[in-house]
């Protein structure tokens, strides 16, 4: 897995910059204002050196997990069961059209 | 840089000056009764949101469940593409937004996948008769879900240009199977032929596997093609771009060549390529921008903390690689020995996509022969006509299999099975209904065509005195006038039986 940008400096020192943050902003399509990214650039950083101090608690014998409990293979059989009707499953959208969700514009990114 | 301002530069061109490498990304999409991470049904073409629940929308405290069978299908996948199989691994979340993707990540594997380092031999024919294998890498197979549908509503109909989009989610977490190869080197000028055989082939293990429908014209199967050219003999690889949603044989084939004629202009002009998805235009051949490729750290991947790791054991993999069908080449061996065909009977089998096709007719009861004719003739023609692969013709091996009893029973000739099939493709019913609905069968009833024969008879006197004089095989042009007013409906066997006695030959 991809370390945390910033998280493993030599010193614990962490910075993440103001274009590291309108990038961020940018993939979570969040429209931040140049005031905003001054503002949040610094406040991340403490809460990404916050997590990173894990680090140095847990010693190299400690290996990284992804879920507290020791369990593997927690598997559902293949067998339907009922869902949502197509009413229920759009009762909370703000717009639908033709029995399906209707969303703004989107701008070809396409993935 | 669009399509429209870059000039191709011709096939022959490129491979003087260049080496392509390709590299194959299919989504295969399981034909398991329920999503992958909930229960949800996962039936192809049914009403817009019906097939949904809070997990696959995304809800806020939904959890995910994984669906045995899937992995059951992940794993039996990467036998047969002879991969090892991970001993551990894990899910992981795909960080994007877009609307067709309600959680707004995509719950997918990374460097943990299911299975990894495996192999597929591609066999490819040659201009003189042989056939030219290549060995295809496989990086990985990894297990992830569907996104949803978007119609985009607006002047264009297409993305750009869209006002706005509807969205349904019912293909939202069906479990699919992305298979990775590693780049594919040296194919040179066999390099859009390699990638077609490739795509093939592996719809057919996918077929004998059993675990999708394969059906690229759904969806179902989907190939993203990425090339890139290097100068000649250089031995790096050069830029790649990724073409997306490549869906049928044929378009993988013009796409791989497309991308060859592009890249080989825009270098040859000194420019330089951008890594980008392209989108393929079925209509065009061509191919446009899309956008330009995330890098990996920007799906900001971290390990899925509502799953737990997935660790097969050994027995179960020993368990599921006993399930594997026959490989591939040793079936087809076996089955050309079975039905008696030549070498180049069978290729023409092969490369018509017809094998599974053909062995289905004759286990339904006819003739290895008949079934090859039915198929790879008549059938395959409409198909090319139609521009569909074989099996999305409409039309069963059963169905042959009965078509072909009609005629072997009299009921029908060649001639008018051809009718048949053109009842069977507009779904008609079945053989026997499209017979009786198109009035095809053959008249039996002796008084029409004794009436018939004596009609052709006094029509033609000069014919009819050559038969009696024993000229039989003047009974040809007696026979075709007969079939003619009987508009084909008749035996010609029985017609020529019948002038016969009546001349007395």
């Amino acid at each position: 897995m991809p370390e945390i940008p910033g998280a493993n400096g030599p010193d614990g020192q962490v910075a993440i910059t103001r274009e590291e943050v309108a990038h961020l902003a940018d993939l979570a399509r969040i429209d931040l204002s140049d005031a905003e990214l001054d503002h949040l650039a610094p406040q991340l950083a403490v809460i990404v050196e916050s997590v990173a101090s894990i680090s140095g608690v847990a010693g190299d014998d400690v290996p990284a997990t992804s879920h507290p409990l020791p369990v593997t293979n927690v598997f559902r059989e293949d067998v339907v069961v009922p869902g949502l009707t197509a009413a229920q499953a759009l009762a909370a959208a703000p717009a639908s059209e033709q029995q399906r969700f209707s969303v703004p514009r989107i701008l070809g990114d396409e993935q | 840089m669009s399509a429209a301002t870059t000039t191709l530069v011709p096939f022959e061109d490129v491979l003087a000056t260049y080496d392509p490498a390709l590299g194959l990304e299919v989504h295969v999409e399981l034909n398991s009764a329920t999503k992958m991470f909930c229960g949800c049904p996962t039936e192809f073409g049914a009403d817009p949101n019906t097939q949904v629940c809070p997990t696959c929308l995304g809800l806020p405290g939904a959890m995910p469940a994984v669906n045995r069978k899937a992995v059951e299908s992940a794993i039996r996948i990467g036998l047969a593409l002879n991969c090892e199989i991970a001993e551990w691994c894990r899910f992981a979340r795909k960080n994007y937004f877009y609307p067709d993707m309600p959680k707004n990540f995509q719950t997918s594997q990374y460097d943990e996948p299911i299975a990894f380092e495996g192999w597929m031999d591609v066999t490819v024919p040659t201009e003189d008769g042989e056939v030219e294998t290549y060995r295809v890498e496989i990086e990985r197979a990894h297990m992830e879900e569907d996104t949803g549908k978007s119609l985009h509503v607006g002047t264009s109909g297409r993305i750009h240009g869209a006002d706005y989009s509807l969205v349904d989610y019912n293909r939202a977490g069906i479990p699919l199977i992305e298979i990775v190869t590693k780049p594919i080197v040296g194919a040179g000028a066999r390099a859009p032929e390699v990638a077609k055989a490739y795509v093939a082939q592996l719809r057919d293990l996918i077929v004998a596997l059993g675990v999708s429908d394969a059906r690229m014209d759904q969806g179902s199967i989907r190939a993203d093609v990425n090339l890139s050219l290097a100068p000649k003999g250089s031995g790096v690889l050069g830029t790649r771009t990724e073409t997306k949603n490549v869906n049928s044989l044929r378009s993988v084939e013009r796409a791989v060549r497309h991308e060859m004629q592009r890249h080989a202009a825009i270098l040859g002009g000194g420019g330089s390529i951008l890594q980008e998805t392209r989108h393929w235009h079925e209509d065009t051949g061509v191919t446009t921008s899309g956008r330009e490729k995330s890098d990996a750290e920007d799906y900001r991947y971290f390990p899925e903390p509502d799953l737990v790791p997935v660790a097969p054991s050994r027995e179960w993999v020993e368990e599921l690689r006993g399930t594997l069908p026959e490989n591939p080449t040793q079936r087809r061996a076996r089955l050309q020995a079975e039905w008696g065909y030549s070498d180049l009977e069978m290729r023409d089998t092969v490369g018509a996509g017809a094998l599974t096709l053909v062995e289905e007719t004759i286990a339904a009861g006819t003739s290895p022969a008949a079934a090859r004719k039915w198929w790879l003739s008549e059938l395959a023609r409409r198909a090319n006509d139609a521009g569909v692969e074989l099996p999305a013709l409409g039309v069963t091996p059963t169905q042959v299999a009965a078509v072909q009893a009609l005629v072997e029973g009299g009921s029908i000739n060649d001639k008018l099975a051809r009718q048949v099939f053109d009842g069977l493709i507009a779904g008609e019913g079945t053989p026997e209904e499209v017979v009786e609905k198109r009035g095809l069968a053959i008249v039996s009833d002796e008084g029409a065509l004794s009436e018939a024969v004596d009609d052709a008879i006094a029509a033609n006197p000069d014919v009819a005195a050559k038969i009696r004089d024993g000229k039989v095989a003047a009974a040809g042009a007696l026979i075709g006038a007969v079939m003619k007013q009987m508009r084909g409906q008749a035996d010609a066997g029985r017609v020529r039986e019948l002038i016969l006695e009546k001349l007395g030959s």
